[in-house]
């Protein structure tokens, strides 16, 4: 087993690299260097130009440069080794001046701790929707399966198809007219963020469709379990209600609901930029956003891989889950 | 008499057997369907949809890039004031944007695009997707293990960056002017995609190709391609079927997100073209003023929601008509 998750983790390796070299190759195809892109603002004359593709050694050949993002390499002004994507870094930031990728993204403002970084703040928004679809979602589902066809189990079914098919971006919209501007219950923008009541609406509508999703797995696991043998073995031999449900239900019922933590983790991620740009949230998502339309490149570059390496590493670690929580699974054979 | 009497109800009962008998699976699996409230419903909407996407020159009231000066910002006709202080107009049923064009006329020209969003890169993923599926599972080898190697690294990149990715970069390139951005969005769906088709026809052709028919085949000399195309891909039709029904929405919807980052088809003010905006850039465009004209977001919004929960509905009527054992799962 160990041997496998160590494959698994030195997988991540040319993953990280095959997205690294698409996503590099696919910036430089854009005809252009960042220096020119932006015409609604000043223009960069030639000469800065030049001055500018050396200091970030853009003047150097495309393969040079890929490995000077990758692994690093000695810069030109200073000749010392400026150490690559390998020691996480991430390179300078186009549009901010003088500031890394790395620092953007990671770096609180002064005074505050870590989960005031725009990383911070992704991090305990995805981790509140999470918190959210797991403990609504799983309850509804337990609840709608012991009580099948039930009134309840019809309206928690209809709740989780419209949540599985109804994009989260439409969703916010929704929420915002209803809430923020009909009712004036939160307001559109925050003034700020410390309040607990200015994240309710993007926490809510960014677990929605995995609360939707869990609440759906687990209502049919748990019907696939209730007709198993064991469980009439269970009632016959005159064991409590709640001892069945509790003890020999739900612990075999919940096993195919951990599978979804993995994608459901990477929809969290991955849906936030949207969530966090429709609420003006100070995340990582609206910073990627924000790049996209500076066409900051090495900003662009530099959040795609580090989404990558969280989306692999919450499925990798979700599979790990697994196999610790089910016995019956091997992985060797 | 009485003999006779049995006898006719006899052939009765066999012609009743008989026709019985000839229902084939596909028969059988389209009464399931139809008897599926929602899955009808869900093709009703469809329809309706694909029909004011064709005619919307004709079903659009107004033309969609015509700016009505001083009728611009107007709510729909059924406000009597709206938040700027502006009248409802029974002219422009769900009112104007900020340059004074009718909305609803640009929603109408918005469902060409998704409509077509929802269909072409469908079509060219199942019949790649299935083509590498079945070489993969049926020869294995290298075929396979290309395609495995591919799904890991594809499974690790997050679709929604790799278009965002593609669109940006590619954009300014004879590639992204092409037909104002759609077939470069086409393109990047498409390549995304294919894999997962491809995916789930080699599990089934891995399973097929082990059972006896198709052992039987082999032993009379049928040639490969043959026993590919006549006994592997009509017992795998079902499930690409169902795959594809859920691939539709899944791509109108991120050619709706991609709108709403300002991607994709750029909205145009050519009188001739036939895509003239999209859901999404409507959306985008409403975005601005949310407070003061929530109309302007909600009607492209209520049409993704209804175009994509249709489609949700005929993919579960099509997965439960197909394959009734999956009935009630998730």
């Amino acid at each position: 087993m160990s041997a496998y998750f160590i494959r698994r983790i030195l997988w991540l390796f040319p993953v990280l690299f095959v997205v690294a070299l698409i996503t590099f190759s696919l910036m430089h195809a854009a005809p252009g260097g960042p220096w020119d892109r932006d015409l609604s603002s000043r223009q960069v004359d030639a000469g800065t130009q030049k001055v500018l593709n050396a200091y970030y050694g853009l003047d150097k050949p495309l393969w040079r440069q890929f490995t000077a993002y990758v692994f690093g390499d000695v810069s030109s002004t200073t000749d010392k080794f400026v150490c690559g994507l390998v020691c996480g870094n991430l390179g300078p930031s186009y549009r901010v001046r003088g500031s890394t990728v790395q620092d953007i993204l990671f770096k609180p403002p002064k005074g505050k701790g870590f989960e005031y970084s725009r990383f911070g703040y992704s991090l305990r928004l995805g981790l509140i929707s999470l918190v959210f679809a797991i403990v609504l979602g799983i309850p509804a589902g337990i609840f709608s399966a012991l009580k099948q066809n039930s009134l309840i189990d019809y309206l928690s079914g209809f709740i989780s198809s419209v949540g599985i098919s109804i994009p989260s971006f439409v969703m916010a919209i929704f929420m915002i007219i209803i809430f923020a501007t009909t009712l004036h219950w939160v307001s559109v923008v925050p003034k700020s963020w410390d309040e607990a009541k200015a994240w309710v609406l993007p926490a809510a509508v960014l677990g929605f469709g995995t609360l939707a999703f869990a609440t759906r797995l687990t209502r049919a696991s748990m019907l696939e379990v209730l007709r198993q043998d064991y469980i009439r073995t269970a009632r016959a031999k005159g064991l409590h209600e709640n001892i069945v449900v509790w003890r020999h239900m739900l612990r075999n019922a919940l096993i195919p609901v951990v599978t979804i933590l993995g994608p459901a983790l990477a929809g969290l991620v991955t849906g936030s930029f949207i969530i966090e740009t429709m609420f003006s949230f100070p995340g990582m998502g609206r910073a990627y956003v924000t790049a996209i339309s500076q066409r900051d490149y090495s900003m662009i570059l530099g959040t795609t891989l580090l989404y990558v390496l969280m989306v692999s590493l919450a499925n990798l670690s979700v599979d790990f889950l697994y196999v610790i929580i089910d016995p019956r699974i091997r992985l060797e054979e | 008499m009485a003999v006779d009497n049995m006898k006719t109800n006899k052939v009765v009962a066999l012609n009743a057997l008989e026709k019985r008998r000839f229902r084939t699976p596909w028969q059988e699996a389209w009464g399931r369907l139809i008897r599926n409230k929602a899955a009808v419903l869900g093709v009703v909407l469809i329809v309706s949809f694909l029909f004011i996407a064709v005619f919307a020159n004709v079903l659009a009231p107004h033309n969609p890039l015509q700016l009505n000066s001083g009728k611009d910002f107007l709510p729909p006709s059924w406000i009597e004031t709206s938040a700027s202080g502006k009248h409802g107009d029974p002219e422009f049923i769900l009112g104007t944007d900020t340059l004074g064009r009718d909305v609803l006329s640009r929603v109408v020209y918005g469902s060409r695009v998704s409509m077509m969003v929802g269909f072409a890169p469908t079509l060219i993923i199942m019949l790649v997707g299935t083509f590498v599926g079945l070489m993969a599972g049926y020869y294995g080898g290298r075929w396979d293990n290309f395609l495995m190697r591919l799904t890991d690294v594809m499974y690790g990149f997050p679709d929604l960056l790799f278009f965002i990715i593609a669109l940006i970069s590619l954009r300014d390139t004879w590639l992204g002017q092409f037909m104002n951005g759609l077939f470069l969005l086409f393109f990047a769906l498409a390549i995304i995609n294919w894999v997962g088709v491809a995916r789930i026809v080699r599990g089934q052709a891995l399973s097929l190709k082990q059972k006896e028919f198709v052992e039987a085949a082999r032993s009379i000399g049928v040639k490969d391609s043959q026993i590919m195309l006549r006994h592997l891909l009509p017992n795998a039709l079902g499930p690409i079927i169902v795959q594809g029904s859920f691939l539709i929405p899944g791509m109108i919807i991120t050619e709706a997100v991609l709108g709403y980052l300002g991607l994709g088809l750029k909205p145009t003010t050519n009188p001739d073209a036939f895509f003239i905006t999209s859901w999404g850039s409507l959306m985008l465009d409403g975005q601005t003023s949310i407070n003061a004209q929530p109309y302007l977001l909600l009607a492209p919004a209520i049409c993704v929601a209804l175009v994509v929960l249709s489609f949700t509905f005929l993919g579960d009527g099509l997965r439960d008509a197909l394959d009734p054992r999956m009935r009630g799962r998730a």
